[in-house]
């Protein structure tokens, strides 16, 4: 009954398979399965321009995703990283716009907000023991006002591509102008640093402290508490990484998509996130989860994003396609937990 | 023995409603084994978590190499050289074993955690105590027998001086118990203290040196295990004498009915064709080793767990079971061995935990009818003398033995016909497991039918009018209390 490991067929028990993992053998051949089915029923989808544009979508949830896999594993949740994402590159573009601060002088701060509230939700959740769904879902609501506030209500532009600072844009996103690259050539740059912040938050997850206290609060709180780790300051830690990857998300959000930031928007964009966690694999319940797996679960929500239109799906059925997805992705999480119970 | 180690004096603490320790004292010389006995609920634990900084004391002092010492955290405690394994296991399943037992203090390259080294030490570990456990694995794929000795490798890898047993035989099986021993004899020939709890009297006049009794909250005495007997312990915990009386014959009446016939059942590897009969008033014992299935004929048989294949007949008729649902409505009630996960909600009270199954009866209109919910609690708490301070404690701060005796309650009131008790005085102390005993007796007696699953030799043979064998999944042999004796019970548990 325990020994759960030594069920299943020749495939599961096969050594590649186990090693890569079930599940991201399957969410990797999800994204072929939608990458293929999009390019048979719409010839405008075979385009550079739609790889282009889904990698767009894909960094800053990517990013959000990153940071909420952590709060996830930790057992607990943020639905803050939306709004707050939004929240942060207002205020960032904000001083830039208005107030002529440089660039980059922007982009910390938005960083800096992004990491302030991470310290807000962790102190609600891990010292103030307020249930993370809540906590985070009121911070969701502070940030969506704040934004507004911030800006008197008005959207915010960040430097564009032309423009004095608009060299942050080429972070992501590096667009021909004739000398030296072809004109309207473009590389999407932005996706190596999307893959390092993979490489190095895998790192922190499997073989940091960090990482392997936040796997452990997540698998049993009380548990960790009685072999010495310090709950409150790892639970927190969970949410501090996922304020700043929504900073980080702020910034790609105002570099990819070109023209402004909008008050009151972002509402909804964190379901992209943990949805993206959840396909890949980490666990509602906390205690396992996998930061690849994030990233290859991001890219069958974003595909999906960006495919469904052109198939003559518009926003009401991705809506709902999207909930579809979640709930299978959810049931599959449910059985697994079932067995290893 | 060698020179005092540890001393608490006159340690006092209380929680909301009850004075927990009253005064208590013990002493601890290293390289002894010293038990640490008394009721459920006599305070036992609270004084260990006392002493490792779960708690804090209200008075009292702990002297430690000397020294006058008061720990804030597991962590201080843990770095002065006391470790304790708790009565619960506190694993983390989603960690490998390895990850579980240096949890807090990892070997690291530079600042990265150095996982390979962490699986070489695990494996010296386990290869000094002779335990055979793969350090790589998940510990959510052990069972509870191999993680308890996980969490006892773990408490032994701090390099303690002092090290706390509560109740660790609670789920063992016997080898692993044997295994148990070995190394505790090792730790003593290494001048360490251990201090040992457990409600097994056997096992107390086996490896411990000294006896500490203690009885609701207060101290009783001490006394060198060599020089005393069962029940001079016994007597000091309970403050009265208590007799036992192994059954030599069946009480069943040669001509009553079958209640329940079980033909053929199948459910997964650990139930593999199991047939039998249980009779009115009757007390059927389910005996085996650990994983011989007989927790999941039980939990198949009561729609915990789906089946394959078999028939169940009630009073004669062929009744479906697909739920847990189906078989409360049926009359079968079933407590469960793993009380925490299954038998009760901790976060609820004594009173909503004993009413949970038949909440039906208790409604008035649409709302719960309080008075009469908590007449039938006290009745029951009364009747099975459950140690709690009011029955609108939270079951969460009961001992592990009070809490069963709320499980037991809960069916009781529900009045099933069949009751199935899975190891029912597991960690449950002397006095109320003779309590419990008398009231399954009792309601034998009244015609109630009882399954009772047990791995205590000596609880078999007390109890059960017949003995159901059950080895790897298969039931192996059915014994008339008559003609049982423990060699011919051994030899049908391991006949494959
Ligand atoms: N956190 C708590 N809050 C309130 N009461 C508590 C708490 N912890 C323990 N108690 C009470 O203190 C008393 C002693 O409990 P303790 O767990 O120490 O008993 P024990 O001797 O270990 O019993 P057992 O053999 O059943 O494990 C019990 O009456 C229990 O209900
Ligand atoms: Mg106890």
């Amino acid at each position: 009954m325990q020994t759960t490991s030594k069920k299943g067929n020749a495939f599961t028990n096969n050594p590649i398979v186990r090693a890569i993992g079930l599940q991201r053998i399957v969410v990797v051949l999800a994204v072929i399965l939608e990458a293929v089915l999009f390019s048979i029923l719409s010839p405008a989808f075979r385009q550079y321009a739609t790889v282009v544009s889904i990698l767009d979508y894909s960094y800053y949830i990517s990013f959000m995703a990153i940071g909420v896999t952590f709060c996830l594993i930790s057992g607990g949740n943020d639905l803050s990283v939306g709004t707050g994402m939004i929240c942060y590159a207002l205020a960032g573009g904000y001083l830039v716009q208005q107030c002529g601060w440089p660039v980059w002088a922007g982009m910390l701060v938005t960083i800096a907000i992004g990491l302030c509230f991470g310290v807000l939700n962790g102190a609600m959740v891990a010292i103030m023991n307020l249930p993370p769904f809540i906590a985070t879902l009121c911070t969701m609501l502070i940030t969506r006002g704040l934004g507004s506030i911030i800006t008197g209500g008005m959207a915010v532009s960040w430097p564009s591509r032309k423009g004095v600072g608009g060299w942050f844009r080429s972070l992501f996103k590096i667009i021909g102008t004739g000398n030296g690259l072809p004109k309207g050539t473009i590389i999407p740059v932005g996706f190596a640093i999307v893959l390092l912040s993979i490489v190095i938050m895998s790192v922190v997850l499997n073989k940091s402290k960090v990482g392997r206290y936040i796997i452990a609060i997540g698998s049993n709180k009380e548990a960790a508490r009685l072999s010495g780790v310090n709950v409150v300051k790892y639970q927190m830690m969970a949410y501090i990484i996922s304020g700043f990857f929504a900073g980080l998300a702020g910034i790609a959000y105002a570099a990819t998509f070109s023209s402004s930031v909008a008050p009151g928007t972002g509402a909804g964009l964190e379901l992209d996130a943990i949805g993206g966690a959840i396909i890949g694999g980490t666990s509602m319940t906390g205690g396992s989860g996998s930061i690849i797996g994030t990233l290859l679960g991001v890219f069958v929500m974003s595909l999906l994003k960006t495919g469904l239109p052109y198939v003559g799906l518009q926003a009401n059925w991705q809506q709902i396609i999207t909930g579809i997805v979640l709930i299978v992705a959810i049931y599959i999480d449910v059985l697994k937990n079932k067995r290893t119970a | 023995m060698g020179e005092v180690i540890l001393t608490m004096k006159g340690i006092d603490k209380s929680f909301p409603g009850v004075h927990a320790l009253d005064h208590v004292d013990l002493e601890v010389r290293k390289g002894e084994v010293h038990a640490l006995m008394g009721e459920n609920g006599a305070g036992k634990s609270t004084l260990m978590k006392v002493l490792t900084g779960i708690y804090t004391k209200d008075s009292g002092t702990i002297t430690y190499e000397g020294r006058e010492v008061e720990f804030h955290n597991p962590r201080e405690a843990q770095e002065a050289g006391i470790v304790i394994v708790h009565q619960e296991l506190n694993m983390m399943n989603h960690l490998t074993v390895a990850q579980n037992i240096f949890i807090g203090r990892e070997f690291m390259k530079g600042k990265l955690i150095d996982d390979a080294r962490m699986n070489e030490e695990a494996r010296k570990l386990f290869d000094q105590l002779g335990i055979d456990i793969n350090p790589a694995e998940k510990m959510g794929n052990l069972t509870v027998g191999k993680q308890q000795m996980c969490e006892i490798a773990k408490a032994i890898s701090h390099e303690a001086k002092v090290i706390i047993f509560d109740e660790p035989s609670a789920a063992l099986t016997e080898a692993e118990i044997e295994e148990l021993f070995k190394i505790i004899r090792d730790l003593r020939a290494k001048q360490l203290g251990i201090v040992y709890i457990s409600h097994r009297m056997d096992e107390i006049k086996v490896i411990t040196d000294r006896v500490t009794v203690m009885r609701d909250g207060g101290y009783v005495g001490t006394l060198i295990t060599e020089q005393c007997t069962k029940d001079d312990i016994i007597n000091m915990m309970v403050g009265r004498v208590i007799y036992e009386d192994p059954k030599t014959h069946s009480m069943v009446a040669p001509d009553a009915p079958v209640v329940l016939k079980v033909e053929h059942l199948n459910a997964g590897k650990m139930v593999r064709d199991v047939s039998f009969e249980l009779r009115k008033g009757e007390i059927l014992g389910f005996s085996g080793l650990m994983g011989a299935g007989r927790t999941e004929t039980a939990r198949a048989l009561f729609g915990a767990d789906p089946k394959e294949s078999g028939d169940i007949y009630i009073n004669g008729t062929r009744v479906d079971i697909r739920s847990p649902e189906d078989a409360v409505r049926n009359g079968i009630g079933y407590l469960s061995e793993d009380r925490k996960r299954y038998g009760i909600v901790v976060g609820k009270t004594v009173a909503e935990n004993s009413t949970m199954a038949s909440l039906k009866d208790f409604l008035s209109g649409l709302f719960i009818n309080k008075k009469k919910e908590n007449e039938v609690t006290q009745k029951y708490v009364d009747r099975l003398q459950t140690k709690t301070p009011g029955i609108d404690q939270l079951v969460v701060n009961l001992s592990g033995g009070n809490q069963q005796k709320v499980v037991i309650a809960k069916w009781l009131v529900k009045n099933c016909d069949i009751l199935i008790f899975d190891e029912p005085t597991r960690g449950i102390d002397v006095g109320a497991k003779s309590e419990i005993y008398h009231l399954m007796n009792e309601l034998a007696a009244e015609g109630k039918s009882i399954i009772m699953i047990s791995s205590e030799m000596t609880e078999i043979l007390r109890m059960s009018d017949r003995i159901v064998v059950m080895c790897e999944g298969r039931k192996t042999a059915e014994i008339d209390i008559a003609e049982a004796t423990q060699e011919n019970i051994m030899h049908a548990a391991t006949l494959r």
